[in-house]
């Protein structure tokens, strides 16, 4: 059993998803309305796999989580004033284009890279964790590109749950068609994990958590690679699904009444 | 409860606004001169730096101390003020509510054929009222541009999501904080030998320190005003400069004051103020708001515009005269929260920013002498300098510049001009009084509109529903029914829900709390259900006369705290606690 991991996390970074998007076609393609404007939080599909990365490093003492991340340098920053009170980590950041309109192989390329210049790696000892897909862009390629180019050919996704055996084997839980779950068990690492939502509510923030993570966050953020992607991919429109507000106010509606105007809407469109 | 954990900084900061701003914008570059650069940390409730704040037009003489080489375009949404009016507006409704004099000013304007869109701009701008090479300001935008800045230095942290509950005070003396408990995990202890308090006016830990440790003779807060804003996209074929400002009165009630000013990307800022001293027990900002712009005058500029976002937020009028202690044992107070906000300029943003400078050079002197954070250091350090200062002259000047109000518009108007002109020497005195001991009843106040036994229907098809009783008053009144267009008028609910929308933070206890349930039991105005700007507060239709409290809904302005008709005690202290709590509107822009 293997005493102890080295997870690395890859995590970009999304608009706040309370903040109401809006999608318009900028000089380099499609962008959001006031990008930098916006709030941004962890990307959620990243976020269950960084909290079930710090669940299995609490687990298994000595153990190190590495969150990697490419996106705006400053936006990072904000993100991370949160992130950091939540679990215990070592930022890589890398300093780029956030949101989905990046090519995903290149931007696998990049985590890819700084990946393997993480000091003291070893990948005996490898969990490669991330989001099966993107709040911003669900392709859902960039974990398995990122894999292939460490040379990790164990690769699992929609994860919803993962144990370690007596033997250090991962016993590992994938979403797979029909709402099934299909176990599957891995010898050892290195492996990766695209996380579906796993079974782990968000951290409460902790004060001294976030105190000793900024002593490596923000020297991470300093020295942040400035990272460009290739434009290997044209991405011609964006568009949100339909969405119309129709607000009325209707007395007394009889649930009947409330329903049939709902069905009839939905034909109608 | 697992065992409360604790730690030790040097400075421990609470809320994180335009105060704390100038605060850490000038300690942080002094930091690095100490061999052992003293440990600075910062905690924020609100989920984000940039949530929960508001928008200003500053004159920002602190803000551009701290930046001199200002460069405006990279803060998202800041202009400069390039064009002010005051504008008089008229009803062009008639459902506001006019005393004889007003409608006696309402008339000869008309009759003289000066009011254009039913609305006439004064000749000129008085003095004290302008904002001229000053700015406009998203303040959520600026406090993220802020926030960067420190970050970045390396020399503090600033953490947002995190409530302060309250202060630890031993003997005379603030020890530092105590985080809120969350999820059963109790917050931790945070131990400093400096407690820095902005969190605003009503922020828990300043007002626990006012309950514990006293507060100086002729301290009052009894003027509060609701601020409610909309950012709004503008309609195709306005064409306005950002910069462009202007100031109402008159509408959509003599005692609303509004606002509109113009950021850069066809972007604009419009609300209004709902003070303490209008009587209306059903004071709603909300609707007031949407009666707002849909003023002829404000109309040309809005109609067919987006709302793009709205929030609200309470504001403490008292100024001056509501100067807590600035300091004592191991704290100093800053901001709004100190008692800094201008009445007479309408100015709260730059007298705050500049309240941290004003500390923060002074904590440096004592770094530098190595003195400890006592109360007479601190007196010598902060407190004198301010003294000393233009906030201390301009706040005194406007101490009682606004009691006119008290006895109606006019003579409040003829009081901030009287002591706009003679700098505070001349005022209208009046007493100034709570909420509590100020408005009325229902009955009595809409008894010229509406008999009682209809408001007694009202009342009951109201709690029925588990409505506020404002809009269907409103209604029965005169005020035309808000036409919704989905886009710029859509309901208080639909508000919720557009821009960054309103969600609460997990495990945090309910923050609001009705203390003294049976004074809620024979309460029968209810403010706190009328004015509550998220519409979180609403009548128990179950069962009983408590309201009803939903944390998901509540953006943290505070309002029902100040507008409860029942005092507890001598203090003033009303019957609703407002105590820390997370979560709140996630809008950076508003």
């Amino acid at each position: 059993m293997a005493n102890s991991y080295q997870v690395v996390v890859c995590g970009g970074i999304v608009p706040d998803p309370l903040q109401t998007l809006e999608p318009v076609a900028g000089p380099a393609g499609p962008a959001l309305k006031n990008e930098m404007m916006l709030p941004a939080v962890l990307d959620p599909w990243a976020g269950h796999a960084l909290y079930e990365a710090a669940a299995l490093a609490r687990k298994f003492p000595g153990s190190k989580v590495y969150l990697v991340s490419l996106a705006p340098k400053a936006k990072l920053q904000q993100v991370m004033m949160t992130i950091a009170q939540r679990v215990p980590l070592e930022l890589v950041a890398l300093d780029g284009p956030g949101g989905g309109f990046t090519d995903s192989a290149e931007t696998a390329a990049a985590l890819a890279g700084a990946i393997q210049g993480i000091a003291g790696l070893d990948r005996s000892k490898l969990l490669l964790f991330g989001g099966w897909e993107s709040a911003s862009r669900g392709a859902g390629s960039t974990m398995q590109m990122v894999a292939e180019r460490l040379g990790i050919v164990d690769q699992f996704q929609g994860v919803d749950e993962l144990q370690i055996g007596e033997d250090g084997s991962l016993r590992i839980l994938e979403r797979v068609e029909g709402g099934q779950h299909q176990v599957s068990v891995c010898d050892a690492p290195p492996a990766l994990l695209g996380w579906a939502t796993g079974n782990l509510g968000e951290p409460a923030n902790n004060a001294q958590v976030g105190m000793q993570n900024m002593r490596t966050i923000m020297p991470s953020l300093q020295k942040a690679k400035p990272t460009q992607l290739k434009s290997g991919i044209a991405f011609a429109s964006v568009a949100l699904p339909k969405l119309q507000r129709e607000t009325r106010i209707v007395k007394d509606a009889s649930v009947d009444e409330i329903a049939k105007e709902i069905a009839d809407w939905a034909a109608a469109e | 409860m697992e065992e409360r954990p604790s730690m030790e900084v040097d400075i421990v900061c609470v809320g994180f606004g335009p105060a704390m701003g100038g605060f850490l914008t000038t300690l942080t570059p002094a930091l690095a001169e100490f061999p052992e650069a003293p440990q600075v940390i910062c905690y924020e409730r609100a989920d984000g730096v940039g949530f929960g704040v508001s928008g200003v037009v500053t004159r920002a003489r602190g803000i551009r101390q701290s930046f001199p080489d200002l460069d405006v375009s990279q803060i998202p949404m800041a202009a400069t003020v390039k064009q002010e009016k005051v504008l008089y507006l008229l009803d062009p409704v008639g459902a506001s509510r006019r005393s004889k004099p007003v409608k006696a000013l309402d008339a000869a304007l008309r009759t003289a054929g000066h009011s254009d869109r039913f609305a006439v701009e004064l000749p000129y701008t008085p003095e004290f009222l302008h904002k001229t090479n000053g700015l406009i300001l998203s303040i959520g935008q600026f406090n993220q541009w802020v926030s960067e800045q420190l970050m970045m230095t390396g020399m503090v942290q600033v953490w947002p999501g995190m409530p302060v509950a309250e202060p630890l005070i031993e003997d005379d003396a603030v020890t530092g904080v105590r985080l809120a408990d969350q999820g059963g995990m109790p917050g931790m202890d945070i131990r400093a030998k400096l407690t820095v308090v902005g969190d605003g006016p009503v922020g828990p830990v300043g007002r626990k320190i006012d309950e514990v440790l006293g507060t100086p003779p002729g301290f009052e807060r009894n003027e509060w005003a609701v601020g409610s804003k909309m950012v709004i996209e503008l309609p195709d074929g306005v064409d306005l400069e950002p910069g462009f400002v202007l100031h109402t009165m008159g509408y959509p009630e003599p005692e609303i004051f509004g606002f509109f000013y113009v950021h850069p990307d066809r972007l604009a800022s419009a609300g209004i103020f709902v003070p303490s001293w209008f009587d209306n027990p059903v004071r709603t900002s909300y609707r007031y708001l949407q009666h707002f712009i849909q003023h002829p005058y404000m109309e040309q500029f809005v109609k067919g515009g987006r709302l793009r976002s709205w929030g609200a937020k309470s504001l403490m009028e008292s100024g001056r005269r509501g100067e807590p202690f600035l300091c004592g044992h191991g704290y100093a107070r800053i901001g709004e929260g100190s008692g800094s906000t201008n009445v007479l300029t309408g100015s709260g943003v730059d007298e705050a920013w500049t309240t941290g400078i004003q500390l923060a050079e002074g904590v440096i002197e004592l770094l530098r002498e190595k003195a400890p954070f006592t109360r007479d250091n601190l007196d010598r350090a902060y407190v004198t300098r301010r003294r000393s200062s233009w906030i201390e002259t301009e706040g005194r000047a406007a101490e009682h510049a606004r009691n006119g109000f008290q006895k109606g518009f006019i003579r409040g108007l003829v009081g901030m001009g009287l002591a706009g002109v003679t700098k505070g020497n001349i005022v209208v005195h009046a007493e100034v009084k709570p909420t509590h001991e100020r408005v009325g009843t229902i009955e009595d106040y809409f008894s010229d509109r509406i008999p009682r036994e209809e408001i007694a229907k009202i009342r009951e098809q109201a709690k029925a529903d588990g409505t506020p009783l404002h809009d269907l008053l409103m209604d029965r009144s005169g005020w035309p029914p808000i036409e919704y267009d989905g886009q710029l008028l859509v309901t208080h609910q639909d508000a919720l829900l557009m821009g960054g929308k309103v969600q609460a933070s997990g495990g945090f206890e309910d923050h609001v709390r009705f203390l003294r349930q049976e004074l809620c039991e024979d309460c029968v105005t209810q403010i706190c259900v009328e004015v509550c700007s998220g519409e979180a507060i609403a009548p128990n239709k179950d069962g009983g006369n408590v309201p009803v409290f939903d944390k998901e809904k509540c953006v943290h302005c505070g309002a029902c705290m100040w507008n409860c008709a029942h005092a507890v005690d001598a203090s003033g202290r009303t019957n609703i606690e407002f105590a820390a709590g997370g979560g709140g509107l996630h809008s950076a822009e508003n």
